[in-house]
């Protein structure tokens, strides 16, 4: 993974909605007086939510001048963690899993599919720029590979063309519904389970 | 006290110091990059590491606190291996391009990798390359070769006061950068430039001037200011080609301000370096015996009365003594002054305008009040010293102008000389700050003496202070913020007359002879008065001039400077005057002769001595005559800092390119979230 760079169409102006401001005020407040600076790496993914999964420079000059800490700082946290997207992503940001057990079990289908209904590169807008996708490393869900992350959500258990499905109706503005693709609950074996038959909602 | 074992020898260190300076102190070198002993402990470059008894791995030697009983063995072949293994890694990405770097010869990295590390890489994968970073007109970046030590960045974050260096990305992608590649702004970036291990940070003015083994290293003071920086100069044949720092912890530690460093090109640009005559608005180039016989019939044709100079704010203190001598003895006048401005100065004590406190007593203050002055422009390493300070102990800082970013929080006043008279009749909070204050520094710029009620606030402040027994055997918080390097000198000398204002004598066209040794600051209207200028730069004071006399610049001649603090330090000759031009003294010892046919000295010892014996009569005497200090009225009046140029603040540093440039790219200064 190369230094990601800001990107280079950036907006004038940024301030915190007032949902936003609310949680961002609520996360300073956990923190000790003149220790507000802490609060840094929430109030950079608050930004980032609020504005379409990207964090602008005008972004992070406005959580510095609210953390009363350098712009640098908070640019230096801005560009470590890989959570953080320095560009435009569009609205649904896609996430492939592509680590081993995903691989697997045929990620490189969804890839497949992320080329051809999204954009033919990584880290690139589809052409109506409301998604674009990513390889990513493990994101946990192994149990339920291949899988994928759109915005919050987890997509699992899927194949080339439940993906397809689900990128047709993203691309349509519509949420998919998240969880397996097979029909599963959660992560249990695919026979139904065989232990903690006696307890309901384990 | 600790103790304990380096390589069998037995060490006692305070305790709170870590295993590397247990080390230093038992004789052992530890090789290092990040370490640096002014700045926080960063850890990350692994070269400090040791063997410490009972752990299995090599410690960092820089970051692991010394304890009692410890073993530290630094010559085993375990220490070797873990060096030998880290100078692999820090030497996977960095470019072999010694022959073309500029660091090459004067490397961290190059002569430890000759010393502990392995003669080859086993790294065949493609170097890493970074590309390049603007930091503004005194820095080159060559990101490449970063080896990420971050002393750069703890340096601008810790002592500058301006966080605006950073690490960006993380693990092999990790660049350093100022936000966004803006140029840093601080006066004392460039400083960056000597604690970079490596040749990332190089001089972007000497950019493959010369290797450092070719020029002549001089050891000596820096005259950019009054806090008399020590500094060594280099020089190829004729040509100043860099100033760096000297460590002195009593003035400037290890630092020098960006000014200090490179207004030193201006040496070479607009120097007079023959004697000029000017003939009906033309400058043409005369002999020294022309001039002088020129001078001579001048002087002997006008009356004593109409006679009289001014020194400047550069020159030496022997230049400054015999100048006086040459109007005491030769001119039998002594219509002499080395200030360029209506300024107060009181000296019939010594501690009227000297830097009372000392540079080092900052640290140990609790009260910081600056009253008409802007220690960031008008003394640099001073005004490092008050953020240590600050830093440390979070010193309170008051200041009664709000002079923008101090690179330290303080408190603003009004500006009015009302409050000051407030404070000072004991009215109110601050007054009450001022008396519990063990070791309150007031500091007073020279802004404030230059006002009309200069006299009446001064000694309304110093009466406070002494009647609040704020004075005693061990603290002075009287404190004068001079901005020239000869500024207490002169007034050591008593280069100042306090009896006729001469200032306004010339601006009212009185005198016939004008006599400028080094003098460029002086504001009127020339009417037919015979201007003589003798100085080493063509600037204003040459413009205006009918006979110029070609001198040195300081690094062109020993010469004594007397700091703010009152500390005397001399300059020595890196160089030689160019052309024609002579040294100062020398020039006006010359003249004496032509006119009286007797030199005023034999030679410079002769001088030297006469000017010490001089020096020390009149501070015996000053502690006799003590007057009694009258008060007159106090007017209402703004205290407005007016700063000189930061940047073009003498004649040498207005000579400077290299200075235009740092101007021009703090012109649009925008903010960096550094401020408030």
């Amino acid at each position: 993974m190369s230094l990601r760079r800001p990107a280079k169409n950036q907006p004038e102006t940024f301030e915190f909605n007032s949902s936003s401001l609310e949680e961002a005020n609520k996360i300073v407040s956990k923190y000790p007086e003149g220790k507000q600076q802490s609060a840094v790496m929430a109030l950079l993914y608050i930004a980032q939510k609020q504005n379409d999964n990207w964090i602008p420079l005008v972004a992070m000059k406005y959580i510095a001048k609210l953390l009363d800490m350098p712009y640098i700082k908070v640019y230096e946290v801005a560009t470590f963690y890989s959570m953080y997207n320095l560009s435009p992503v569009g609205k649904y940001f896609i996430q492939v899993c592509t680590t081993t057990p995903c691989m697997i079990r045929g990620a490189n289908k969804l890839v497949e599919a992320c080329k051809e209904k999204i954009s033919e590169k990584e880290n690139e807008l589809s052409n109506d720029n409301s998604c674009s996708w990513m390889e990513v490393e493990c994101l946990g869900a192994c149990v339920n590979a291949p899988m994928l992350q759109i915005n919050d959500d987890y997509y699992e258990d899927l194949d080339k063309e439940k993906t397809i499905e689900i990128f047709e109706k993203i691309l349509k503005d519509e949420t998919p519904k998240p969880g397996s693709y097979r029909g599963r609950s959660n992560t249990e074996p695919e026979n139904n389970r065989k232990t903690l038959m006696d307890i309901k909602n384990a | 006290m600790l103790k304990l074992k380096v390589n069998d020898i037995e060490v006692e260190i305070d305790e709170g110091l870590t295993v590397l300076q247990a080390c230093e102190k038992a004789g052992v070198e530890i090789p290092r990059f990040c370490y640096h002993e002014k700045l926080s402990i960063a850890g990350n470059c692994r070269m400090c590491l040791v063997e410490m008894e009972k752990s299995p791995k090599p410690v960092a030697s820089c970051a692991m606190p010394a304890a009692e009983g410890m073993n530290i063995k630094t010559n085993t072949p375990f220490v070797e291996k873990a060096r030998k293994g880290v100078m692999e890694f820090l030497l996977a990405n960095h470019p072999l391009d010694c022959p073309v770097c500029d660091q090459g010869g004067e490397c961290d990295l190059q002569d430890q990798s000759m010393f502990y590390g392995v003669d080859k890489s086993r790294f065949k994968e493609n170097k890493r390359a970074v590309p390049e970073k603007y930091m503004g007109p005194l820095i080159k970046t060559q990101m490449t070769r970063c080896i990420h030590c971050t002393r750069c960045v703890r340096f601008a974050t810790e002592i500058a006061g301006v966080s605006e260096i950073g690490a960006i990305g993380r693990g092999e992608d990790m660049q350093i950068t100022t936000y966004l590649e803006e140029a840093m702004q601080s006066e004392l970036s460039a400083n960056v430039i000597d604690l970079c291990p490596v040749g990332a940070l190089t001089s972007k003015p000497y950019v493959f001037e010369a290797r450092p083994w070719e020029l002549k290293k001089t050891e000596t003071i820096d005259v950019m200011d009054a806090v008399g920086s020590n500094v060594r100069v280099d020089t190829y044949e004729w040509e100043v080609k860099r100033v760096l720092p000297l460590i002195n912890e009593d003035i400037n530690e290890e630092w020098i301000s960006d000014k200090t460093r490179y207004a030193c090109d201006g040496l070479l640009n607009q120097r007079l370096d023959t004697p000029y005559i000017k003939y009906n608005d033309k400058f043409e180039k005369a002999s020294w015996d022309e001039v002088f016989k020129i001078i001579k019939s001048k002087f002997e044709n006008a009356s004593k009365d109409k006679i009289c100079g001014f020194v400047g704010d550069l020159t030496n203190m022997e230049t400054g003594y015999i100048f006086k001598e040459f109007f005491d003895r030769t001119l039998n006048n002594s219509n002499y002054d080395s200030r360029s401005d209506n300024r107060f100065v009181d000296n019939s004590e010594r501690e009227n305008y000297i830097f009372n406190s000392t540079i080092n007593g900052i640290e140990d203050s609790d009260l910081i009040f600056l009253i008409g002055a802007n220690p960031r422009y008008e003394a640099t390493i001073l005004n490092a010293r008050i953020r240590k300070a600050y830093v440390n102990n979070k010193t309170k800082v008051i200041s009664l102008n709000d002079v923008g970013d101090l690179t330290y929080p303080y408190e603003k006043l009004d500006g009015q000389t009302q409050s000051i008279k407030t404070i000072f009749e004991g009215l109110n909070e601050i007054s009450k700050d001022i008396i519990s204050a063990n070791k309150p520094m007031i500091v007073i710029g020279e802004s404030l003496l230059k006002l009309n009620s200069a006299k009446h606030l001064f000694n309304l402040i110093k009466n406070f202070l002494k009647k609040n027994n704020k004075f005693t055997d061990n603290w002075n918080p009287l404190n004068i913020l001079s901005c020239d390097a000869a500024t207490v000198g002169n007034f050591d000398l008593g280069i100042l007359n306090n009896r006729i204002n001469l200032l306004e004598e010339l601006k009212s066209n009185k005198f016939e002879i004008v006599y400028l040794a080094g003098q460029d600051n002086l504001e009127f209207n020339k009417k037919d008065e015979f201007i003589i200028y003798q100085g080493s730069h063509g600037d204003k004071g040459a413009e205006i001039a009918d006979i110029i006399l070609p001198g040195s610049a300081y690094t062109e001649q020993d010469g004594y400077f007397t700091n703010l603090e009152g500390k005397i330090q001399k300059a020595h000759k890196a160089s030689y005057p160019p052309g024609e031009a002579k040294e100062d003294w020398q020039i006006i010892n010359e003249l004496a002769e032509v006119m009286n046919s007797r030199k005023l000295f034999n030679n410079k010892e002769e001088l030297e001595s006469s000017m010490f014996n001089y020096i020390k009569l009149q501070q015996e005497n000053k502690s006799l005559n003590h007057e009694e200090i009258e008060t007159p009225n106090l007017q209402n009046e703004k205290l407005n800092i007016k700063l000189k140029d930061y940047y073009f603040s003498n004649v040498i540093a207005k000579s400077s390119k290299t200075m235009i440039e740092c101007n021009n790219s703090k012109l649009n200064l925008k903010s960096t979230g550094t401020e408030g």
